[in-house]
């Protein structure tokens, strides 16, 4: 089957900067794809050069299977939700949403019937009079995924969608394009610093950093099975341990991860466990996180709020299950 | 804190206002009387009497009538030079970062801080080195030096305040890169690009300076003003134009203040 976006050891390279380097990418019809990755990792770098607003250096891009280098934007089927939006202030709601047809040469009355419809998809019908300025935040971002969907588009790019969002607003859509993209079966490939959201959102993630992919693979891998200490750190902060330390409880002398919420803490001072001291507590409402210093080596746990606790500064003695202890294929 | 919007100012302050604005105005009126004065060799107050015939007269003037054709034709080609290269270079600095960037941001506002003589000196010399005998397209040549400033300002004020993601924006929704100036970028400077070419007109039309440098024989309406006032001959003519002038004028700047008066300082004004 074609892909809907490949790269071929694509290259993007400002100067000696590298901002993608040596990329390889398969992204599935109809996926739900998210790059995820600390700012500056080439994340978005990626995604303007699926919309064609950046070239690749080297290396090739295909889309559904044509060569997509010196393609221009507009000659791309592929769209874009920006981070700011975008959205042309001197034009009502419904005149932003028709405006990719209107370029299209589509008739006034049909355009403007698509476009109602496509703000309709998006649970803003009746708002086309409006003027962008007289939207709130989360209508703005609606009205940017209307413009983009009208289009048709076989790739649909959102660009940290919702980081511009509050909390509750953000949960929302993050549920809202989910169902979106289900419901349409776009190929939806979109970026965002934020791990939780990419664990949400997407059928399969892409960690970034430094210009190169870390990883690929289900939420459910790429959080249980980080290949690299990087990446267990960056997807939900994991407790990365030293070759040394793993060989104690697995015998391999590898890397190791160990989820904060994998540990136990009891105030025992004797027996089978780790001994540690206890130097901090970080209440979050639903959990509590704990520092740790085992022997030198800082460790994090993450306890359900109500467990009692021993005060700060006091011995503690950490167990885990060994299943739980994922071992990296990153060299010692 | 702020003070209360509905407090009344106190006395002083408003006749001193009043005063500020009269200074500024009433020698406008004045010139307003004097179109209609009887005597037509000096300005007598109060006029001796008040008559209609100066504007009869101007009417009749061919030298009235080919300075003002001078100064509108010269003040439209060189506003139309001034909104094609200005916009292009405010496009320029505001979109793209490359190497002298601010250098010449510098160099385009240079010719408005300068004065006027020296722009004009500069020029003509530079027209007789270059031996261009001066001509229509000398003064219009002259004028643009100035009215690209103002076009640029405005220009490059509206452009800081537009998302550059909108140009990019239109170019994902399949729009080409006329489509995009037509439908995007030109709605978002239209107004500034109206105010700054209307200030840049009105500019062109007063000018004094520079024109007496590049001008040959012909008159622009502010010099055929200064060569009457030197001759006692129909005074009363050169306030009649002097009126239709201001009443013309008036007109694009107040339009112009309109159009831009959220946000934008209409640059240059001052000159």
């Amino acid at each position: 089957m074609t892909s809907a976006v490949s790269f071929k050891q694509v290259s993007r390279h400002f100067g000696s900067v590298r901002a993608v380097d040596a990329v390889d990418l398969e992204i599935a019809p109809g996926e739900f794809f998210a790059m995820l990755g600390p700012s500056g990792s080439g994340k978005t770098t990626c995604l303007r050069l699926i919309a064609g607003f950046e070239q690749p250096t080297a290396g090739s891009i295909f889309i559904f299977g044509e060569r997509a280098e010196g393609v221009p934007p507009y000659r791309r089927n592929v769209n874009t939700v920006f981070q700011d939006y975008a959205l042309f202030p001197h034009l009502n709601v419904l005149d932003n949403v028709a405006y990719g047809l209107m370029v299209k040469g589509v008739g006034k009355a049909e355009r403007l019937k698509a476009a109602e419809e496509a703000l309709s998809l998006v649970r803003l019908p009746g708002y086309g009079a409006r003027r962008p300025g007289q939207l709130s935040g989360g209508q703005r971002q609606r009205v940017a995924l209307a413009r983009a969907l009208v289009n048709q588009p076989k790739v649909l790019l959102l660009d940290e969608p919702l980081g511009a969002l509050d909390l509750k607003l953000r949960e929302n859509m993050q549920e809202e394009l989910k169902s979106l993209q289900k419901a349409l079966g776009i190929t939806f490939v979109f970026v965002t610093h934020d791990q939780g959201e990419a664990l949400s959102m997407a059928d399969r993630v892409a960690v970034f950093n430094d210009g190169r992919i870390m990883q690929v693979g289900t939420p459910e891998d790429i959080y249980q099975r980080p290949n690299t200490r990087f990446v267990a750190d960056f997807v939900g902060s994991s407790n990365v341990l030293p070759p040394d330390f793993v060989q104690r409880y697995s015998g391999q002398h590898r890397w190791g991860s160990l989820r904060p919420e994998s540990i136990r803490v009891s105030s025992a001072t004797s027996g089978d466990g780790v001994a540690a001291r206890l130097v901090g507590t970080n209440y979050l409402g639903a959990t509590t996180r704990l520092a740790l210093d085992a022997e030198g080596l800082r460790l994090h746990a993450v306890v359900p709020a109500g467990t009692s606790l021993p005060a700060e500064g006091e011995a503690v003695m950490l167990t885990f299950n060994r299943d739980s202890l994922h071992l990296m294929d990153e060299t010692a | 804190m702020r003070s209360d919007r509905g407090q009344r100012a106190p006395l002083g302050l408003k006749i001193a206002a009043a005063c500020g604005l009269l200074f500024l105005h009433l020698p406008i009126l004045l010139i307003f009387v004097y179109a209609f004065t009887t005597e037509e060799k000096s300005f007598v107050w109060p006029p001796p009497g008040l008559t209609t015939q100066w504007f009869a007269v101007t009417w009749n003037r061919p030298d009235v009538w080919e300075a003002l054709s001078l100064s509108v034709r010269v003040a439209a080609i060189s506003t139309a030079i001034a909104l094609v290269l200005g916009t292009l270079c405010a496009a320029a600095v505001s979109q793209t970062r490359f190497f002298g960037r601010e250098a010449i941001s510098l160099l385009v506002i240079l010719p408005i801080a300068l004065p006027g003589i020296i722009t004009g000196i500069a020029l003509r010399s530079a027209f007789s080195l270059a031996d261009i005998p001066f001509s229509f397209w000398t003064i219009v040549l002259g004028h643009a030096t100035f009215c690209v400033v103002v076009v640029y300002n405005n220009a490059v004020a509206r452009f800081r305040r537009t998302s550059g993601s909108m140009i990019e924006a239109s170019m994902d929704l399949g729009a080409d890169g006329f489509q995009t100036f037509r439908h995007v970028v030109l709605p978002n400077i239209a107004t500034a690009l109206l105010a700054g070419g209307m200030l840049a007109f009105a500019l062109s039309f007063d000018e004094v300076i520079v024109t007496t440098f590049t001008a040959g024989q012909q008159q622009t309406v502010p010099i055929w003003m200064l060569e009457e006032l030197i001759r006692p001959r129909q005074r009363p003519v050169t306030n009649v134009v002097a009126m239709v002038v201001v009443l013309v004028t008036l007109l694009p700047i107040l339009l112009a203040y309109y159009l831009t008066r959220d946000g934008d300082q209409i640059a240059g004004s001052g000159k």
